[in-house]
Order: structure tokens, then C-alpha cells, then sequence
């Protein structure tokens, strides 16, 4: 029996609930070597900034308990370059792609937008909060709900009316509700969590801070139970706003969890560093999962965690669901 | 320019033999996909841990052998440094692996036969066997200069006498050969055997000093360097190095992608671990205007 496993980003609809996180498959080229891009629901891009950036010094990267820590600092090509190479070339072999897009300041979001915004093979767009915001002494944006709107009311108010546009929540803030719901007011059309923690290890050989750039995102399985918090928690304040969910999915189940806590899209992130083929296989596995808890749909398993105690769970709960 | 690199493959493959070669650990697996596309400078990433692993980054290593035994076998050499090689370090006779490969760019050979000298670092100088065989089949000499700190720590030294027409032996403690370090000898060697080209695999610092005698030589020379890396195929940007372009631009580089094998004199090793004030994208906008 299969499973039908369509999903929605907004009005957008994608052949499955998988994609690739922000800044885990660099170009797509890397992943097109082990599977066919178009197997996947979408591809979502490294973030994108206005000049290439060469990023931060080595070491960038360290290994930590069921996880990673990384500093690698949108090293990329910058958008001309994108535009010119990358794009056309996921265009070419129509790969749904999300692309990320980063900047210092909300006139910079906005360049990026505005370019974005005719080029044919957008898919949709993600706005990286978590860069530190120039304008404002180097404060992430993601952590003020204002900051955080207006990127996103910028970005909204330029970008091409039917191309949606993602805002992509910290976890390291006060009230992830608050910026959620902040974002969605400045014209967020879905939201997607969570974006790495902040963390650090020490190397105790050396002595010294394990990464160059002394702290780092943390990513990997130690952070899930972090990750389906906080899409529980928006999705319960928010209940028509689709949640590109992700944090550690590992396996069809970790995705599975995210479905039940109102993500309708699970990306996979350092998963794919494990494994390149981590995509299929999360996606084969959630499908079997999918199946055998007696599902025909994805989309009657979103959300379904937050029924109330005792409620069945083959009828669609009315909790006033826009995104499917 | 280079060859297009051949497509890796991920395959779970058996360990066939493991031994213990002094300081250092080698594990040869049944893996006849990566085996058929290898090339003399490929490594291998893998998975360590098991199944329900914490031990989220694979562990790249470079390939020592490959046999045609099964199907296709090969062979890596490392030492058990952390809790991933302790692992694989007790791996057995039929255990299974998860293994990528082949990666990287392998080492361009050259069309004439000529002289060269393979210098290896620790067990760097795994890479350099198969190098040595696809050299000698083109009809070139092949030479090697061989270090390590102490005599256990010198990997190859009974191969290299085998297939070289000279080896010359260096450990820091004198246990073995001549005491000192392989950027001693090697412009000795150079001259001796009127070498043309060098191929160098080791620590970052043993490379940075090859190179700098190569290039006092003005002969070219290629090197493989190792940097630390989570994924070994491209997509975690976590084990770029300052190399500078043929538009004479300083990139920061994957050295799984681009590498691992770089001309030497490409490499800014002074640089290696910053970003350099120059490079394309630094802050501070370096090369901003020559965007090629």
C-alpha cells in the first residue's frame, strides 16, 4: 500500500515532505552524484550573500556527542556567481529549490530578493535570520522579533508574489513563539526551525577552543529534542503556518516525530554528511512508518501529536489547518 | 587540464584482514565499486561507530592498496588517534564497513618517463605505493625519502626498498635511517637523481618544507594534504585551505573536492588555518574586484 506523501510550502507543492537543510549540500552538484535531485522534495541551497564570502578560518568543524559543531561562515560564490552557475544548473534538471539567502542588513536581504525575484527555477525562498545583524552592534537578527519582521516584510514586499517566502528561526531566544508569530505578521508566508544553537568544545589536547572561530552551530541529534520543542510549541500557537521542520533527523522515525509535532516539510542536514543517500532513505523509511500505522496520506499525520488525550487518530482533527 | 574525477559510490563493504603495522593500524575491505574507479591519490571516507553510532563524521583516509582479490579490494592505513579510529581499529576479519569512495582528485601522472622522488610523512606515505606502481609502469624512476618521528612511526620502509631504486630513511629520534627530518636528505636526493618531479604526502608542515625544495629545485611537485573532514564529498565546507588559482586568485578550497591533491607551490601553507587578507571573499572585501 503507498502512502501519498505530497506535501505543501505554502502554496508551493512538493512531490514529498523531504529536503536538504540550508548549507548541507553546498551547490547540489556534490549530492547528484549518489541520487537523482529530483527524488526529493526540494533542494534548499547554502545561503546566499551579495559578495562571496571565504568564510572562517580552519578548524571549522568539530565532532561532538551525536553531533557536530560548526563554524564555517556562509563561505559561498556570492549571488552573481549563483545566479550564473548554480542555479541554472538545479533549473536545468527542474530540482524544486529553496534558495537561503543571508545578509548584514535588511537593505542587504532585500538586494538579494530583488534579485532572486526573476530568476526562473525558485522554488522559494529562506530568509537566514541567524546572521549578525550589522546595523545593530553585530545582534543576530533572529533574536529580536522586530529585526527579524522587518527582513521578512522587506524581503515579502519585493519578492515575486507566488513565490514563498520562509523565515528561519533560532532557537536561541526567549520565546521562540514571539519571533515566530512576529515573523508571520511581517509577511512570512512558513517558518523553518531550527536553525543550530549556539555551542563550543574545547580541545583538551590543544587546550584551546576545538573551533577557529571559538564558538560554533551546533547540529546532530544531540539537538532533535530541542528542534521538535520548538515546532510543537509554534505550531500550537500557530496552527495555519506550515513548519519546515528540522534538528538532528536521522532516520524516517526522527522525520516522523517532526510530523507529528506540525512540520508538513522535514529537512535533513548533517545527516547527509553520515550519509550522502540520507534523504531517500529517511524519506523510504518515513513512507514505511507512513504505512504501517495505517496512514494514506502524510497530510493526516501533521500536527496529529497535538490531539487532545483520547481523540482518534484516523480522523483529521479540525485544527483549522490553511497549509494542506 | 585535469580529468573529470570518476563518480564515488557508498558501499558496505567486509573486512577481509586487519594488521598491525608498528605505530599504525590497516584494514583491507571487500569493496569492488570503489576498487574498479580507483586512481593512485583517491581516499576513502568512513562511517564510524556501528549503526546506533553518536560518531556523526566519517573518517577519510587514503587509499594504501587495492588488490583484485573478491572483486576488488582496499586497503587503508591509520593510526588509532581518537575514539572513531580506536573503533575501527577493532574491527575484525568479516565485520562490515560503510565506506565512500573513491574521492578527491588523484595525482596527475606524467606523459614522459622521468625521475621522481615520493616523499612520505608518518603514514602519509600509504598513498604513495600506488603512485610509485603507476609511475614505474610509464617507465619513470622512482625514488623514496621516507620520515616520521621514531622507527615505528615510518610507514613502508620495506616496500619502498622493494620498489624504489633508492630509499633514503629519516626519523627524528634516529631511531631509523638518518636523523633529522625528510626536508634534510631530500635536496641531496633531488640532485642525486636528477629528479623532475616530486609527489609528497604528510603533515601539513612536512609539506609546506617539501615544497619549498621543490621549488628551490624549480621542479614541480604535487602534494596531498590532509585536513580534517566531516563529510569527504563535498557538502560540509569544513576542510577548505588558501589555494591559488591559475588566475592567480587565493581561494579557500575543499580539500575533498578540489584536493586533496594540489600542486605545492598552489598552496599557501603560511596561510593554512586563516583567511588571508587576499583571498576571494575575505573580509574586507579581498580580490572583490577581479570576481572571475
Amino acid at each position: 500500500m503507498s502512502v501519498d506523501m505530497r506535501t505543501y510550502l505554502g502554496h508551493v507543492e512538493l512531490i514529498n515532505p523531504i529536503t536538504t537543510a540550508a548549507g548541507c549540500a553546498a551547490s547540489g552538484s556534490e549530492l547528484a552524484q549518489f541520487f537523482d535531485l529530483g527524488r526529493i522534495g526540494a533542494l534548499t541551497t547554502r545561503s546566499i550573500t551579495m559578495a562571496p564570502r571565504a568564510g572562517r578560518p580552519t578548524p571549522r568543524m568539530a565532532e561532538t556527542p551525536s553531533g557536530m559543531l560548526n563554524a564555517v561562515g556562509l563561505q559561498g560564490p556570492g549571488v552573481d556567481a549563483f545566479l550564473e552557475r548554480e542555479l541554472p544548473w538545479l533549473a536545468q534538471r527542474s530540482v524544486r529549490t529553496v534558495v537561503s539567502i543571508g545578509g548584514g542588513t535588511v537593505a542587504e536581504y532585500t538586494a538579494l530578493a530583488r534579485r532572486l525575484t526573476d530568476a526562473p527555477g525558485v522554488s522559494a525562498v529562506e530568509v537566514n535570520l541567524s546572521c549578525p545583524n550589522i546595523e545593530d552592534r553585530g545582534r543576530v537578527f533572529a533574536r529580536d522579533g522586530a529585526a527579524s519582521a522587518e527582513v521578512v516584510a522587506s524581503v515579502r514586499s519585493v519578492m515575486r508574489y507566488d513565490v514563498p517566502v520562509v523565515a528561519k528561526l533560532s532557537p536561541d531566544v526567549v520565546d521562540i513563539v514571539s519571533v515566530a508569530r512576529a515573523c508571520v505578521d511581517g509577511g512570512a508566508d512558513a517558518l523553518s526551525m531550527i536553525n543550530n544553537p549556539l555551542g563550543m568544545s574545547i580541545d583538551t589536547e590543544a587546550m584551546r577552543p576545538s573551533l577557529a572561530a571559538v564558538t560554533g552551530g551546533l547540529s546532530g541529534p544531540a539537538i532533535r529534542p530541542l528542534a521538535v520543542r520548538c515546532v510543537w510549541q509554534v505550531h500550537a500557537a500557530l496552527p495555519g503556518v506550515p513548519i519546515i521542520g528540522m534538528g538532528g533527523v536521522l532516520t524516517g522515525r526522527d522525520a516522523f516525530e517532526f510530523i507529528l509535532a506540525g512540520a508538513c516539510v522535514v529537512a535533513v542536514g548533517t545527516a547527509l554528511f553520515h550519509d550522502p543517500y540520507a534523504c531517500l532513505r529517511i524519506l523510504r523509511e518515513l513512507e514505511e512508518l507512513l504505512a504501517a500505522r495505517g496512514f494514506h496520506r502524510l497530510a493526516d499525520a501533521v500536527g496529529l501529536a497535538h490531539r487532545p488525550p483520547g481523540a482518534p487518530t484516523r480522523h483529521r482533527i479540525d485544527l483549522e489547518e490553511s497549509s494542506l | 587540464m585535469r580529468k573529470t574525477p570518476v563518480t564515488p559510490v557508498q558501499v558496505t563493504g567486509t573486512v577481509l584482514t586487519t594488521r598491525r603495522v608498528d605505530a599504525y593500524h590497516a584494514l583491507t575491505v571487500v569493496a569492488p565499486g570503489i576498487a574498479e574507479r580507483f586512481r593512485p591519490g583517491h581516499f576513502v571516507a568512513v562511517a564510524v561507530g556501528g549503526a546506533q553510532t553518536s560518531m556523526l563524521t566519517r573518517r577519510a583516509f587514503s587509499v594504501h592498496d587495492v588488490k583484485p582479490d573478491y572483486g576488488g579490494t582496499v586497503e587503508f592505513v591509520f593510526a588509532a588517534r581518537g575514539p572513531g579510529t580506536a573503533w575501527l581499529a577493532e574491527r575484525r576479519a568479516r565485520d562490515t564497513l560503510d565506506l565512500v569512495g573513491p574521492l578527491g582528485r588523484p595525482f596527475p601522472l606524467p606523459r614522459d618517463p622521468v625521475n621522481c622522488v615520493l616523499v612520505g610523512g608518518e603514514y602519509g606515505s600509504a598513498t604513495l605505493f600506488a603512485v610509485a606502481d603507476a609511475l614505474q609502469q610509464r617507465g619513470c624512476r622512482v625514488d623514496f625519502v621516507l620520515g616520521a618521528a621514531s622507527a615505528d612511526r615510518v610507514f613502508g620502509a620495506l616496500r619502498a626498498r622493494r620498489m624504489g631504486e633508492t630509499t633514503t630513511l629519516t626519523t627524528e629520534d634516529g631511531s631509523l635511517g638518518l636523523r633529522g627530518r625528510v626536508t634534510d636528505v631530500l635536496p641531496g636526493v633531488i640532485a642525486d637523481v636528477r629528479a623532475d618531479a616530486v609527489y609528497a604526502c604528510g603533515p601539513m608542515p612536512m609539506l609546506r618544507g617539501v615544497t619549498a625544495v621543490a621549488v628551490e629545485f624549480d621542479i614541480p611537485v604535487q602534494v596531498a594534504v590532509e585536513e580534517r573532514m566531516a563529510c569527504g564529498v563535498g557538502v560540509c565546507m569544513t576542510c577548505v585551505l588558501p589555494v591559488i588559482g591559475d588566475d592567480g586568485v587565493t581561494r579557500m578550497v575543499r580539500s575533498c573536492v578540489e584536493g586533496p591533491v594540489f600542486r605545492g607551490e598552489r598552496v599557501r601553507f603560511d596561510d593554512v588555518g586563516t583567511i588571508p587578507f587576499d583571498a576571494l571573499g575575505a573580509p574586507g572585501g579581498g580580490s572583490r574586484n577581479n570576481v572571475g
